[in-house]
């Protein structure tokens, strides 16, 4: 198989690679899509192991190393992709972020140490153009951020760890910006370094200044800005692809890398715009506190709370019922229980829909396939924009561990979160929230919905209240 | 001739393909940004190709075992990516046949 060959068909693997993403437009079509990616990977794979053949005139020892490693990884990736609870999804991207960037640091390692394997330097010489050199820096520096700030990201996102670094609060020390601007100035030294010598020690120094840089810049950000956090790994994965793909002169990883990157910098925009922060406001960090703190300040207000029972005969009283779903929902499990609830609003006549914020779940799209999961129907469940219209002619809304998504402050000018777009619950004609305790979000602010004449709350557990709603309708 | 450097058409192609994926992103529909996310996380592990050249056609240790390990990460998000992707997307299926099933059942129990 000739060079020229294998370059073409690389380049039908990153036509089809665009097709998996563009599948993605509509539910319906997205099946296709991810069938069209698996074939162009299955396709680069076997393009590059035939390219081996070639190269190795035939004597493939080395492809024994290929399938190793190739077993060993994809049965830990099929095993963790049957097993992975929906809840979890965004531990497990964070964890796939890290593989990518340790993953571009390693093939960098490698093609310092042997340039003349992979095509780019003369035969039996290692001396690398200073392009490729300069190449490798970026992509070595990217995937090694990429790593070690997917590890924070994840220990951040499951919470599971006691380590300091793996809370959902932010760290911040003093002095912290002016220390990250000097590791990042001395790991540009290296790499220029590194570019005019191709010596060992500054390529060494140079990763260990990325993998702590990408500690220190996840550091600071809080737990509830992970849908961000995540979206942006996701885009510097990519970008370490691209980078790997400029060092080996490789065109088809060059296309891959820059659409996961372009996908990651939109999905981190479209984040940042949900919750109306500058994408530098977040980056710096320092504000998102995890979990919220109590609204202690604010003199107690009376707000009416009511049992399942009455919101249950209120909901089915009603024609039009909105629901609304935040994190306490997912972190409750009761999704099966609310598809339970509103199928027996259904069979009573009630109009269910769902109305979903941008920032509903721990990243882009997550509440979505939680109700997915579910086996609620996708077009019942609508987005920010196409349902807030609908609000003022609704009945009863239905609130479920949202808060700061609902809370009409932010159309009042002054107020913290002035500008952020909400899901426009206020306007219905009677709301019912469900909350555990009369704690505030994640921006620590009151929120007037709870304190309405129109609003019931019912504290509980998501799941419990619920499941309790449920019994209640049955009975009715 | 002077010919052009590597780098330049290599730029080339990173322009125009950053131009294709911004545009095909903002047609996917955000109820699919998470099946997005996973499936762009297989996606980027397509730099198994290079990890593969590393395993197979170096002949010292340390590029060898860097080549080997790269390999088997990369793999870890190329399965793990595309499976846990089309696991989400089943659940996105019309469920209209299950639905009057389980409709049919509840009413068998009655």
């Amino acid at each position: 198989m000739s060079l020229n060959v294998v370059t073409l068909l690389y380049l039908v693997a990153s036509v089809f690679f665009i097709q998996a993403l563009k599948g993605l437009s509509h539910p319906t079509t997205a099946r296709r899509g991810n069938v069209f990616g698996m074939v162009g990977m299955a396709l680069a794979a076997f393009t590059t192991a035939a390219l081996i053949v070639k190269l190795a005139d035939s004597k493939a020892a080395g492809m024994v190393y290929v399938f190793s490693g190739l077993l060993v990884g994809g049965t830990a990736g099929a095993i963790m992709a049957k097993r992975v609870e929906m809840t979890k999804m965004p531990e497990l991207v964070a964890f796939m972020h890290s593989m990518i960037g340790l993953a571009a640091v390693c093939i960098a390692i490698a093609v310092v140490a042997e340039p003349s394997a992979f095509g780019i330097s003369a035969k039996g010489s290692a001396l690398l153009p200073i392009g490729n050199r300069i190449e490798l820096f970026i992509g070595t520096f990217v995937g090694a951020i990429t790593f070690s700030g997917s590890v924070i990201a994840f220990g951040k996102l499951s919470g599971k760890y006691k380590l300091r670094v793996f809370q959902g609060a932010p760290v911040t020390f003093s002095g912290q910006h002016t220390l990250n601007a000097i590791l990042g100035l001395g790991m540009l030294g290296c790499g220029i370094w590194f570019a005019v010598t191709q010596d060992w020690t500054p390529f060494i120094i140079l990763t260990i200044i990325a993998f702590i840089l990408g500690v220190l810049i996840i550091i600071p950000i809080g737990g509830a800005d992970m849908p961000v956090v995540v979206s942006m790994l996701n885009s510097y994965s990519g970008w370490a692809a691209a980078g790997i793909g400029f060092s080996l002169n490789n065109a088809m990883l060059i296309i891959a890398g820059s659409l996961v990157g372009s996908s990651g910098a939109i999905l981190s925009y479209i984040m940042c715009k949900a919750m109306n922060r500058s994408f530098f406001n977040v980056i710096l960090g320092g504000f998102g506190q995890d979990g919220g703190t109590v609204a202690g300040k604010q003199e107690q207000r009376p707000v009416k709370s009511g049992s399942s029972d009455d919101a249950a005969f209120m909901m089915s009283n009603a024609e039009t019922v909105v629901i609304v779903p935040g994190y306490g929902l997912a972190v409750s499990r009761a999704q099966h229980a609310l598809k339970e609830l509103a199928h027996k609003l259904g069979e009573k006549g009630v109009n269910v829909r769902y109305a979903i914020h941008p920032v509903a779940g721990r990243m882009p799209g997550h509440m979505n396939v939680l109700l997915a999961e579910a086996e609620i129907p996708y077009d019942q469940v609508f987005e920010m924009e196409d349902i807030n219209a609908d609000f003022k002619q609704t009945d009863v809304v239905l609130v479920l561990g949202a808060n700061d998504v609902v809370n009409p402050a932010a159309k009042t000018p002054g107020s913290a979160i002035f500008g952020m777009p909400i899901l426009e619950a206020h306007q219905a004609r009677t709301v019912i929230v469900n909350k555990r305790s009369m704690a505030s979000g994640y921006a620590g602010l009151d929120n007037d919905l709870f304190y309405m004449d129109k609003t019931m709350m019912v504290f509980g557990d998501a799941k419990k209240v619920l499941e309790d709603m449920g019994k209640a309708l049955d009975n009715l | 001739m002077e010919t052009i450097s590597p780098t330049v058409v290599n730029l080339i192609i990173f322009v125009l393909a950053i131009y294709v994926g911004y545009h095909v992103v903002w047609t996917v529909t955000p109820a699919l940004h998470t099946p997005l996310m996973a499936v762009t996380n297989a996606l980027s592990a397509v730099i198994i190709v290079g990890a593969m050249l590393a395993a197979a056609l170096t002949e010292g240790d340390l590029s060898r075992w860097m080549g080997t390990a790269a390999v088997a990460l990369a793999s870890v998000n190329i399965f793990g990516g595309f499976l846990v992707t089309k696991r989400m997307l089943e659940m996105f299926k019309k469920k209209d046949k299950p639905a009057t099933d389980t409709a049919a059942k509840a009413g068998a129990h009655k």
